[in-house]
């Protein structure tokens, strides 16, 4: 028997052995190749640019297929995209885009305006189901025919004047509408393909296949296989394929931050869709550190429900925001990798910064807490905070409920909930506190800011005020200078920080792991990348040692 | 036997159809539905989007039609990934997972039958409970300890294996494999040796011995086969935990299967995933409960012959 079982082990640990014959690792095979090893976070949800919404399907559409403009991913400037050049009619309201001269489809077809044309009225199409739909909004109409107020999609202020040649009219002047044409949900698709598949507005035809799919972006689809990769390669019709430098790229589905990190330290990845907290010391510390962090277009902050006791006090509330020691919060709990917030934007939006109003000030904290009757805590009715469930999330909440109790003696008791249950609590305003993050569409502090309009659909506060609703819905849109919109905004939300709905936290940043072999890829306010520009140099392979 | 075959796939039937309806009217009780989104819905968007998954009509009517599509063996489409069938996510899933489990079982079956083996034979000794501790420590070592652990060593400080991956580069199958059959092994390496002390003091061995067979011969020949039903009937029920089980690993390693989607889907709301994966995998269940109770049965010449009678 013992003879036995020495045979058996001996066999299993040959197969071991046998099996361990490192091979090359992807980051050496790509570097020679000109493939680029991404993790992109997430299976994604599809590849239809008028169906899905999230990061992960985004960097994949991105490399696929391309609106009018596509961003600089330095400046973050709009460069020519689909369309080679623009200009704006004397009011502002009308934009004429002059189409590429050699854009075309993967299938070599052109592409046209005509194209544009049938993709926005499918975007809009309410049997679309188009979750970004309003994105297109700005434009003449949008919001009438998305939500079946306007049957005709002849009134939409879109058409074309011919082949090569776009006419958009907007609602009003729209500084930031260029920046929507990068956005996946103003992208052209090609509507002979969809047609052959179903109807333009059916949500379930397999256009998006492997074979299927035809595209006008920088990469075409090679293979998709199911929570494993998807790989593109170049695509030989794209008009400006000089200039793109990679052969391919695949994405990965790296769900699991932790896996993701151990395999960009065995060279499995080029890149890291984010990187574990824990890790950043370690990372940090690596001399030529592959540990890239930058700001983000993101603030993380705690919703107060204002119609419920003790929050629809401002005295309350503003004791709260006051007590928190932001600080010390983002230099303790999260390794100095964000910055304090104490207001909603982020600062730098496009030049603007945002009003900052209060800093950390536990004695102001404990009076105003004492003047709205609960004087050294006394009488606190208790207050329940709710975030979904998630480790960082609640080492946040953990930080500030100590800083309540050590400041204000007060007992706020933390709830988490499963992601579907909290959005529901939060939909609902079923909640006293609530954790919120809120990330950026676009590069313009009106992403923002008209969170807080009365009755918006993400305000979830019940803060309400006409002034505050006026400034951002009739003044800023007509204000005659970027200086003075940015004043107009800059005077709301002075109002929403004096009435304290939320509690900023910290601004987010971005945080990756990348190669150094990878060039081209700067980090930007957006997170934004832009793949024509990326390369690889073939660097010696780096062993990345952690403590 | 086949009265005893066809009378237990029959009560399987009252079964699955408990575990539909249960759990379709358990995930419309969760508060959050699948078009909910950290921004809001405009309600004209929602309602298309109910309107296309048969979300309008009253619950009956839905359950019915889940039903109808279901006899013709539709799961439905996936509210998480449009353009994609439920049996098409399960498709691809399915041979992932199966092929994981497979390789675990054989990791359970060959460590663990071994180790209670050799734990078996001399009772009460340093080689009884040196693999019989080793055993108790793999039943309490979740997973999700065990897979970073044998990451960290195999993957990051010897660099000997992938630390993630299926079927992408050689060896990337070993570590989940062994990861998801080590606490498996440590069930069947207690199963094996109880039931082979058990065999070990019945009359017909002692007739082996006495005919003069030498040890080896008495275990391999004569022991094994008694010795080893207990572990043979676990083995059903393992290999449906395995597949419903293995979603910590498919996480840990980056694993494209089954158990990802499943989970995922309870997550996701995604009503038509979640429905679609538990009645493929509670029929599983059922399945592999029967074969392993044919297959002990055939083992054992006692239960054959009850079967036969009834």
């Amino acid at each position: 028997m013992q003879k036995y079982a020495r045979v058996v082990t001996g066999c299993l640990l040959a197969g071991l052995l046998l099996a361990c014959s490192a091979g090359e690792s992807n980051v050496a095979q790509g570097n020679r190749e000109g493939i680029l090893h991404f993790g992109n976070g997430s299976e994604p949800q599809g590849l239809d640019p008028h169906v899905v919404t999230g990061v992960p399907e985004s960097k994949i559409i991105d490399a696929l297929f391309e609106g009018l403009t596509r961003k600089n991913p330095w400046t973050l400037e709009p460069e020519p995209g689909a369309a080679a050049s623009w200009e704006f009619s004397e009011d502002r309201r009308v934009i004429t885009f002059h189409m590429q001269p050699e854009g075309r489809w993967s299938n070599g077809d052109p592409v046209t305006a005509h194209d544009f044309v049938w993709s926005w009225r499918r975007a809009l199409d309410p049997a679309m189901g188009n979750l970004y739909a309003y994105m297109l909004y700005p434009v003449k109409n949008a919001e009438a025919y998305a939500t079946g107020k306007l049957d005709d999609p002849e009134q939409l202020g879109v058409r074309a004047l011919d082949d090569m040649t776009l006419e958009v009219t907007l609602n009003a002047p729209t500084p930031y509408f260029l920046q929507l044409m990068d956005h996946y949900s103003s992208f052209a698709v090609h509507p002979e393909t969809i047609e052959r598949f179903g109807k333009a507005t059916d949500r379930f035809t397999r256009w998006t296949r492997v074979g299927n799919i035809v595209t006008n972006g920088p990469f075409q689809l090679k293979s998709w296989e199911l929570n494993r990769r998807i790989v593109v390669e170049r695509n030989p019709h794209y008009w400006d394929s000089e200039t793109v430098r990679l052969n391919g790229i695949v994405f990965y589905p790296t769900e699991n931050i932790v896996s993701e990190e151990r395999m960009f330290r065995v060279n499995q990845l080029h890149y890291t869709g984010d990187v574990p907290l824990n890790k950043i010391p370690a990372y940090r510390s690596l001399p030529n550190t592959p540990f890239v962090e930058a700001p983000y277009l993101g603030t993380y902050f705690y919703l107060l429900n204002t119609e419920r006791p003790p929050l629809d006090d401002v005295r309350v509330r503003k004791a709260l925001s006051l007590a928190v020691d932001r600080e010390a919060l983002t230099r303790n709990v999260l390794y100095g990798s964000n910055n304090p917030a104490y207001a909603i934007t982020p600062p730098g939006t496009l030049g603007y910064q945002p009003p900052q109003l209060f800093t950390h000030d536990p004695a102001e904290a404990r009076r105003l807490l004492a003047e709205a009757g609960y004087p050294g805590g006394d009488g606190w009715p208790g207050l329940e905070l709710i975030y979904n469930t998630s480790e960082s999330h609640r080492k946040i909440a953990v930080a500030l409920q100590q800083m309540w109790k050590d400041v204000l003696n007060i007992k706020v008791t933390l709830s988490n909930q499963e992601w579907k249950v909290y959005l529901d609590s939060v939909s609902e305003m079923n909640f006293q506190i609530a954790r919120r993050g809120w990330i950026g569409d676009y590069v313009d502090p009106n992403n923002f800011l008209d969170l807080y309009i009365t009755d918006g659909g993400n305000n979830n506060t019940g803060f309400s005020d006409p002034v505050y609703d006026d400034l951002i819905l009739q003044r800023a849109p007509r204000a005659a200078s970027q200086e003075e919109r940015f004043a107009l905004f800059h005077e709301a939300e002075t109002r929403l920080m004096e009435q304290m709905p939320i509690i900023p936290v910290y601004t987010y940043a971005s945080k990756h792991l990348v190669h150094p072999s990878v060039k081209g890829l700067p980090a930007n306010l957006m997170d934004f990348i832009n793949v024509k520009y990326i390369y690889l140099e073939d660097v010696p392979l780096t062993e990345f040692e952690l403590e | 036997m086949w009265r005893f075959v066809v009378g237990r796939l029959l009560q399987a039937i009252p079964v699955i159809l408990a575990v539909i309806t249960v759990t379709f009217f358990l995930v419309r009780v969760a508060p959050g539905g699948p078009f909910d989104s950290e921004k809001a819905v405009i309600p004209e968007v929602k309602a298309a989007l109910e309107a296309q998954y048969r979300l309008d009509l009253p619950l009956g009517q839905q359950y019915l039609a889940y039903l109808g599509d279901l006899a013709q063996g539709d799961l439905g489409p996936s509210f998480k990934y449009p353009g994609r069938s439920v049996n098409e996510l399960i498709a691809a899933g399915l041979p992932v997972t199966a092929e994981l489990g497979a390789y675990a079982l054989l990791v359970a079956v060959v460590l663990g039958g071994l180790a209670g083996v050799v734990a078996s034979l001399k009772p009460n000794s340093a080689q009884d409970y040196i693999p019989m501790s080793v055993a108790m420590i793999g039943i309490c070592m979740p997973t999700f300890l065990l897979g970073p652990l044998l990451v960290l060593l195999f993957g990051i400080h010897l660099e000997w294996l992938p630390v993630a991956g299926w079927g992408d580069i050689p060896g990337d199958k070993i570590l989940p494999s062994l990861t998801l059959g080590a606490a498996y092994a440590a069930y069947i390496a207690r199963l094996s040796r109880a039931g082979m002390l058990e065999v070990m003091s019945q009359d017909y061995i002692r007739t082996a011995r006495a005919k003069g067979l030498p040890e080896w011969q008495v275990v391999t020949r004569h022991a094994l086969r008694g010795g080893l039903i207990p572990v043979v009937a676990f083995l059903g029920p393992a290999f449906a935990g395995l597949l419903a089980g293995s979603f910590v690993v498919e996480t840990i390693f980056q694993i494209p299967g089954l158990g990802r989607f499943y989970v995922q889907a309870a997550f996701n709301r995604d009503y038509t995933m979640i429905l679609g994966t538990t009645v493929f995998l509670s029929t599983l269940i059922v399945l592999f409960n029967l074969l392993s109770d044919i297959l002990a049965a055939w083992l054992n010449p006692r239960l054959r012959a009850q079967y036969g009678e009834a």
